[in-house]
Parts: C-alpha cells; sequence; structure tokens
C-alpha cells in the first residue's frame, strides 16, 4: 500500500495532503450512503417478519426472483429524484432549501472521529467526545428551520416540538457521556475503546465483562433510549405524529429535499448505535480472548443496537409528549445524576476498578 | 499567505459579515440564525488559537442549546416590523450617543499598548500529545476551585429561582400520575355483572 501511494504522492506535492483527505472521506461516506439505503430495506422487512408479512419482495436485479425485494431502496431512491420539489410559495425559500441540508451535515460530519478499528480513525483528535456532542446538538436546526420556513402550522408544531424534546434528552445523553469519560478519564474516542479492553475480566479472556456497559448499565440504557428521542425515531417521534400533525417539519417538502431529512433520520440512527457500540459495547474489541479483535466487531454490534431501534418500532405505541417530557426530566436526568455520583465515590473508593 | 493565516481570513469575513447580518436582516428569525452563524464560525476561529475546549463549549452550550431555545421564542413572537420601525428618529440621537460612548471605549482597550500584537507574542506551539481540555480541568479544580464553586452556586441559585418565579399551580390540568395508571387494578375499572338470558 505505501509502495502504491509514494509515486502519487509525489505527484501531487503540495495537493496530497487535501486530496488523500477527500479519499479518505469518500472511503466513510459512500459506505455509510449504502448503509442507510438499505437500513430502510431492513426496517421494512424486519416490521414485515414481526407482524407475520413480507415485506417489499417484488423488485428485483436482473429478473432474479430469489432477490425479491432488494433492488428497492434503488428503486425509492430513483423515483425521489426524479420527482419535483415543490417549493410553497409563501415559504422563506432559501431557509427551505437549507434545511435539509443542515439536518444531514451534522450526520456526517460526526462520522470524522469514528474510530473504526484500531488505528483506523479520520481525524483522532483528544476532544472527540466533544466533538460528538457539539456536531450532534447541531442537528435540531435542520428540523426547527424547516418547520419555520414551510410556512405552514403543522411544520411548525412539529419543529417546536422537536426542539423542546431534543433540547430535553440532550442534557440526560451529555451527562451518561460524562460517567463515561470519568471511568476512561479521556475524551478521545479510540482510548475510550482501548480503556475497556483492560481490566480483571479482561485478562481473564472474558472482555465482554470489561466493557462499559456493565459497571455504567443504567448510563448504557439512559444513552441508548435518550439516543432514539434525539433521533425522533418511534416511540419518540411526535415530532412527525402523523395522526396529529401529518408529518410534523417534513409534511411541505418532497422529492429529493424530503428524501434528505430520511437519509438524515437513518444516519443519525446508524450513528447512535456506533456510538453506543463505541462507548459502552467495546467498540472494535472481541467478547472474548481468543477471537481477533477487529472492525466486524464494530460493525456487529452497530447492527445489534441498529435492530432495537426497529424493535421498538414494532413494539411500542407512540409516547404522549407531556409522558416523553417527563421521562426526559424527571426520571433520566435524575438517574444519570444519581449514577454520576455513585460512579465518582466508586473511582475515589479502594474498590475502584478503574486504577 | 500560510494555510492557518486563509483559514483565519475566510473565517473572519463570514464572522463579521454575519454579525453585520445580525443587526441588518429585517427578520428576526434570520437575525437570530445570522447569530447561529456567527456563534459557530468564532469557534472555529477559536479552535485556531488552539482553544478546542472553548470552541467546542461555544458551539454545544451557545450554539446547541440557548439558541435553540431562542429561535424557539423568536419563531413564535408575532413581531409586527412596520410597528419595530416606528420611532426610529426619536431613539436615534440616545442610540448613537450609546454606540459612539460604547465605540470610545473599545478604542481606549483595544487600542492601548497591552492589546496591541506587539505586546503579546504568540505563544509556542504545545507538544502533540498537549490536550487543552484536560489542563484547562485541573486549573479549574485545583488553582481556581473557589471561584468556579461560587460561579456555580450562583447558577445554581439562578435556575431554582426562575423556577421559583415561574412556577404558578394549574388547576385546570388534567394531570396524572403515572405511577397510578400503572399500579391500576382490574377490579378498580371493570364491574362484571351476570345477566341471565332473557327469553321471549
Amino acid at each position: 500500500m505505501e509502495a502504491l501511494l509514494q509515486p502519487v504522492q509525489a505527484l501531487l506535492g503540495a495537493a496530497w495532503v487535501p486530496v488523500w483527505t477527500l479519499v479518505k472521506i469518500f472511503a466513510i461516506i459512500l459506505p455509510l450512503m449504502g448503509c442507510v439505503a438499505y437500513l430502510t430495506l431492513a426496517e421494512r422487512k424486519i416490521i414485515g417478519w414481526m407482524q407475520v408479512r413480507n415485506g417489499p419482495n417484488r423488485v428485483t436485479f436482473f429478473g432474479i426472483k430469489a432477490l425479491g425485494g432488494l433492488a428497492q431502496p434503488i428503486a425509492d431512491g430513483l423515483k425521489l429524484l426524479f420527482k419535483e420539489i415543490v417549493l410553497p410559495s409563501a415559504s422563506s425559500k432559501t431557509l427551505f432549501v437549507l434545511a435539509p441540508v443542515l439536518a444531514l451535515a451534522p450526520s456526517l460530519a460526526a462520522w470524522a472521529v469514528i474510530p473504526f478499528s484500531e488505528g483506523l480513525v479520520l481525524a483522532d483528535i483528544n476532544a472527540g467526545l466533544l466533538y460528538i456532542m457539539a456536531i450532534t446538538s447541531m442537528g435540531v436546526y435542520g428540523v426547527i428551520i424547516a418547520g419555520w420556513a414551510s410556512n405552514s402550522k403543522y411544520a411548525f408544531l412539529g419543529s417546536l416540538r422537536s426542539a423542546a424534546q431534543i433540547v430535553a434528552y440532550e442534557i440526560a445523553m451529555g451527562f451518561a457521556l460524562v460517567t463515561v469519560l470519568m471511568v476512561s478519564q479521556s475524551l478521545n474516542l479510540s482510548d475510550i475503546v482501548r480503556g475497556q479492553g483492560e481490566g480483571m475480566f479482561a485478562n481473564m479472556g472474558l472482555g465482554v465483562l470489561s466493557w462499559n456497559w456493565l459497571p455504567l448499565f443504567p448510563m448504557f440504557i439512559v444513552y441508548f433510549i435518550a439516543g432514539v428521542a434525539e433521533t425522533n425515531r418511534s416511540p419518540f417521534d411526535v415530532v412527525e405524529g402523523e395522526s396529529e400533525i401529518v408529518a410534523g417539519h417534513m409534511i411541505e417538502y418532497s422529492g429529493m429535499a424530503f428524501a434528505l431529512f430520511f437519509l438524515a433520520e437513518y444516519a443519525n440512527m446508524i450513528l447512535i448505535a456506533t456510538l453506543t457500540s463505541i462507548m459502552f459495547l467495546g467498540g472494535w474489541l472481541s467478547p472474548v480472548g481468543f477471537l481477533p479483535d477487529g472492525f466486524h466487531w464494530l460493525a456487529a454490534k452497530s447492527a445489534f443496537c441498529l435492530f432495537f431501534f426497529l424493535w421498538l418500532r414494532a413494539t411500542f405505541p407512540r409516547y404522549r409528549y407531556d409522558q416523553i417530557m417527563r421521562l426526559g426530566w424527571k426520571v433520566f436526568i435524575p438517574v444519570t445524576i444519581v449514577w454520576l455520583v455513585f460512579i465518582g465515590g466508586w473511582m475515589m473508593s479502594p474498590l475502584s476498578i478503574w486504577k | 499567505m500560510d494555510f492557518q493565516t486563509a483559514v483565519f481570513y475566510f473565517l473572519s469575513t463570514i464572522l463579521v459579515v454575519a454579525s453585520l447580518r445580525v443587526i441588518t436582516a429585517r427578520n428576526p428569525v434570520h437575525a437570530a440564525l445570522y447569530l447561529v452563524l456567527s456563534f459557530f464560525t468564532a469557534g472555529g476561529v477559536w479552535m485556531l488559537l488552539r482553544a478546542e475546549f472553548l470552541a467546542i463549549a461555544l458551539v454545544l452550550v451557545y450554539v446547541g442549546a440557548v439558541m435553540v431555545l431562542f429561535l424557539f421564542v423568536v419563531m413564535m413572537l408575532d413581531i409586527n416590523i412596520e410597528r419595530l420601525r416606528e420611532g426610529f428618529w426619536a431613539n436615534l440621537v440616545p442610540g448613537l450617543i450609546v454606540a459612539g460612548l460604547m465605540l470610545a471605549e473599545m478604542f481606549a482597550v483595544l487600542g492601548a499598548k497591552y492589546f496591541s500584537a506587539g505586546a503579546a507574542p504568540a505563544p509556542e506551539a504545545p507538544a502533540m500529545d498537549y490536550s487543552n481540555t484536560k489542563e484547562l480541568g485541573r486549573l479549574i479544580y485545583t488553582e481556581y476551585v473557589y471561584p468556579f464553586e461560587l460561579a456555580s452556586v450562583i447558577l445554581l441559585v439562578a435556575i431554582i429561582a426562575a423556577i421559583a418565579l415561574t412556577m404558578r399551580k394549574r388547576k385546570d390540568t388534567k394531570f396524572q400520575e403515572p405511577a397510578k395508571q400503572i399500579a391500576v387494578r382490574r377490579e378498580d375499572r371493570v364491574r362484571l355483572v351476570s345477566m341471565p338470558a332473557e327469553k321471549e
């Protein structure tokens, strides 16, 4: 690899660093977009099976029956791409077009600091966790601006709900991450993963028991549920609650602009699943000593978390809005603060397992 | 011009334009969004100064939380722009006096020799493994622990005061106790009545 890149590097000279970084960015974004497309298919298939249906099974490649349904995301994408984007006449045009971009951009930008494997990360910065928190908190602007720029009551109500909900759950999410950074003593995501590979159980070859999910179990649950709420997924999808406000902030959008909101939602789901795997489930580490570590473990753990997103959607009815607020402010925030103090005491005591 | 300087001028241009638009934009929502943009770019400028913790905290706190609530309020206000523009000439003179005073103060501070570029040479670049966040945390919790605790107590008092001032008990809410709803048994809600079949 090195020998292969050497002549290219010499050819490009000073332009080498930006070009090589762009190549790396594409190497992350393109597979991610593929995952997003097939996550929509997986969602429809899995929920279909849970409800004893087949799910999409018609669109196939080259007429091969066995691949039925596999081409569905491509067909959906093409259809949305060719549709007209209707601009409502009373909308705020620039913001209306900008909103889907603002929804999608943060969910892609956050991938810059995600470590896929040992040393396999685009930007290995030492404030990675803070960066993730800051970037994901920007995602709400897409929804708010979309709701306001549409100049529609339903869209506006959706954006107000979203603003209140995301601000509420971000606090619990932040506290959950604070406990993670306390026990790992680092803000670097790679260091957080490496820290989970050390300890009594990891030395016995049972790495799965030394990951953060066990000592920080309440935080693991709070983080994941807050993540579901942050991504506006069912059962917290009052932002787009069909029965109440039709489709919330997306109601005036059509064609690819509408699809961008969907891309953002699914990219955010994958991001939250990957972050949960990195913070609490040991990232790329192998659960048992005799199997090698590697990217496949991170992928498997993220897929496991993603399955929970779909499972939750198929299982629970939508929360009532006041109950969402109650859960966020009166349950999650006290739980996280109590566990924060408890972990602080545990770390100072002689029984600390993070020495 | 090296790369860092180019980035600095790029960010500063956006920052200055966005800040100007905050006060010149006609629509208050647009003004608030320009304020978001200027916060974000200011974060970028701070990042260039190697103050990554402050930069990210600015984005996290101001862009991610404060401005969201700000927009929330501004969007719900029904602002009549014509009425806002009334009395422009009447308020012009006091406004100009205040602006002139502020400008003079800024010149007095920024023009003094302590703040000129020559008086404070750029600090040496820290080592690669230097963590700004870690150093800041260490300083706050050791050297400046009392001022820090004092500030946090003041903030806590402000939070409690804000809640206490705006708290009101409404009699017409249909508040339900979730614990009670979950603990309900069938006997509380349903009464089974045995009805013999009626024959004609």
